[in-house]
């Protein structure tokens, strides 16, 4: 197959991505002087920027390379991705669960865990949750190595080593500070670098009437064929869609996995952190512009004869992933070129980035001040976060090439986050709301439901059941049964915490007085003008979010 | 320190300066092989766009500080 050939000016836009982001690692080292510096940015950060980290952090290039094939491969049914399945949860987060989080002081989410709950149910969420992005970090270090093999030629082992080197030595030198900087420049990075084959795209269809005027009916809706899971491509009813992915996997991602949640705990107050994931809401919504119509705009001149336009095959295989690199193979002169290239290397770096400052947190305060080494000096701990996140990515480039030798592990990764996330945001969600459940409860009710997405993915891989019993449908998509499995991993764990609640030793409530809701003061208003409150966004980013879903319905 | 938005406006900057001069190179010397729609010329107002947004972000940040 055709590679990019990248010129003169290509390899010098990226040098300049590569001068920049080891320029502000070495820059901000000097701004980092303790551990509230290291691991949370010194809480300093404006809403805006840490909002649009938190965005970032969870904007990858695995992210945009495969939504725009599943848009390809599904239609417009992956907005809900966007749209159903993630604004409400963003909403949710900064209205009701940050106040807990933030006014709490904590440094993670496990961290919340020990002060609701004990030190046990931190450490199972920790453990977990550091295991999680070791494996995340990692195979989304060979995804990329995958992609620069394909598209550029390059060297497997050049490319995992160039990027985690450059990723260990900013995150290493200066923490959460420097991900968020970069985060933030990749941001720009990807709107600039790939919204123009979105635009030239449209431009050669002859516009978005023509782009939905050529694709199947049931590609260009997003509730309308919900109703018989026959009826659309990604084979799930709306009950699935809502309870799956709008309920449990958005909710427990977006609350609960400390990747993103880490970016509102470096705002400078409680209001900025609240505002942190709605401000994030309104571009995220905007993200489809880019994955959906470019996915849809890629089907249309698939399906026109003598457009030239057509999907890799690996071993008879359609491979979705390459819709976005052959689109910007096809309209991109030298130059942007390098700017495509950059900004599909930012998403990697910044998602690996991203990964690893959230597991150097974890890992230094959960696992290691809470078991190892209970009194552990500012100093140490920094020096424990900078020597974690050199581990961290060693660990990632193992899992990378343990990837390469499996490269099926690249399809579980959506099933990853249901192990540990869908359980957890029912643990919180109890934790934060009832004040009668009790550590035991919480406990078990985490391992267990952990523990009930695992055999359910195993049950499901080896054939021990038919997935139709889990989907409640006979048609069921791989993408059905990760978000009902996601749905039964949640309704377990929040069942047997509530019974084992009942049963066991409850907390004294003086202790539970900011992290749950009843014994903890209103969130202060002190004269704020409405329309600058959290609360005011909020209701505007749902506004939009019904508009949209109506509009496409 | 300098707010990050100075950072971005300047690498904004740098990097719509190299796209925009690749265009206008390739609008006076045009490539044999060209891609779709080479002749929108995407290279000359993309750059452009990027290097305003850029300059934008620049001029409007380059003496702020942040603590």
């Amino acid at each position: 197959m055709a590679t990019f050939t990248l010129s003169i000016v290509d390899w010098l836009i990226l040098a300049i991505y590569f001068a920049f982001i080891l320029g502000l690692g070495y820059y901000l080292k000097r701004f980092t002087k303790s551990q509230e510096d290291y691991f949370l940015a010194g809480r300093k950060n404006s809403a805006w920027v840490a909002g649009i980290a938190f965005l970032s952090a969870n904007l990858g290039a695995l992210e945009l390379l495969g939504m725009t094939g599943n848009t390809y491969k599904y239609g417009m049914y992956v907005a809900h991705f966007y749209w159903v399945g993630a604004v409400p949860a963003m909403l949710f987060l900064g209205l009701y669960m940050m106040p807990f989080y933030y006014s709490s002081r904590i440094h993670s989410v496990p961290g919340y865990l020990k002060l609701r709950f004990d030190e046990r149910t931190r450490v199972l969420n920790g453990i977990a949750f550091g295991v999680m992005t070791l494996l995340v970090s990692g195979i989304n270090l060979y995804a990329m190595a995958l992609v620069l093999r394909t598209f550029l030629g390059w060297d497997w082992n050049v490319s995992i080593i160039v990027s985690a080197a450059t990723v260990a030595f900013y995150v290493t030198l200066s923490g959460l500070m420097s991900a968020i900087f970069t985060e933030i420049i990749q941001f720009f990075l990807i709107w600039f670098g790939l919204f123009l084959v979105t635009i030239l795209g449209i431009v050669e269809v002859g516009g978005v009437d023509q782009v939905l005027k050529n694709i199947p009916a049931s590609f260009g809706t997003l509730w309308s064929t919900s109703g018989d899971a026959s009826q659309n491509g990604m084979e799930i009813t709306w009950a699935g869609i809502v309870l799956g992915l709008g309920f449990v996997l958005s909710f427990g991602y977006w609350t609960t996995d400390f990747l993103v949640v880490q970016r509102a705990f470096s705002a400078k107050n409680l209001r900025a952190a609240r505002m942190t994931p709605i401000i994030a809401s309104f571009p995220k919504m905007a993200v489809p512009v880019i994955v959906v119509l470019t996915g849809l705009v890629a089907l249309v001149l698939a399906k026109t004869p003598g457009s030239g336009f057509a999907l890799l095959q690996d071993g008879g295989k359609i491979n979705y992933d390459s819709t976005l690199p052959l689109l910007i193979m096809r309209y991109y002169p030298h130059g942007l070129v390098g700017l495509g290239v950059s900004a599909l290397l930012a998403g990697f770096m910044a998602g690996q980035a991203g990964n690893i400052s959230a597991f150097n947190t974890v890992w230094t305060y959960d696992v290691y001040r809470a078991i190892i080494n209970k009194n552990a000096s500012d100093a140490n701990l920094m020096w424990v976060g900078r020597i974690s996140t050199v581990v961290g990515v060693c660990l990632s480039v193992v899992t990378a090439y343990w990837a390469m030798g499996f490269p099926s592990i690249m399809d579980y990764m959506q099933a990853i986050f249901s192990w540990v996330n869908a359980p957890l945001f029912a643990t919180m969600l109890l934790g934060m709301f009832v004040v009668w459940i009790t550590p035991a409860g919480a406990f078990w009710g985490l391992l267990v439901g952990m523990g009930t997405s695992i055999t359910m993915f195993l049950a499901v891989k080896f054939q021990w059941i038919d997935p139709a019993r889990i989907t409640l449908s006979s048609a069921a998509s791989d993408m059905a049964v990760n978000f009902w499995r996601a749905w039964w991993a949640w309704l377990v764990c929040f069942v047997t915490t509530i019974i084992i609640s009942l049963f066991t030793k409850k907390k004294p409530r003086e202790e539970l007085i900011g992290l749950v809701k009843g014994l903890t003061p209103e969130t202060a208003r002190d004269g704020i003008p409405f329309m600058k409150r959290p609360e005011f966004y909020a209701i505007l980013s749902a506004i939009v979010l019904v508009i949209l879903n109506v509009y496409f319905w | 320190m300098k707010p990050i938005w100075y950072f971005v406006g300047l690498f904004l900057t740098v990097t719509g300066l190299v796209v925009l001069a690749s265009g206008i190179y390739d609008l006076i010397n045009p490539p044999v092989e060209k891609t779709v729609l080479a002749n929108l010329h995407a290279g000359v107002w993309w750059g452009g766009i990027i290097l305003l947004s850029g300059l934008l972000f620049y001029v409007v940040n380059r003496k702020k500080t942040v603590e």
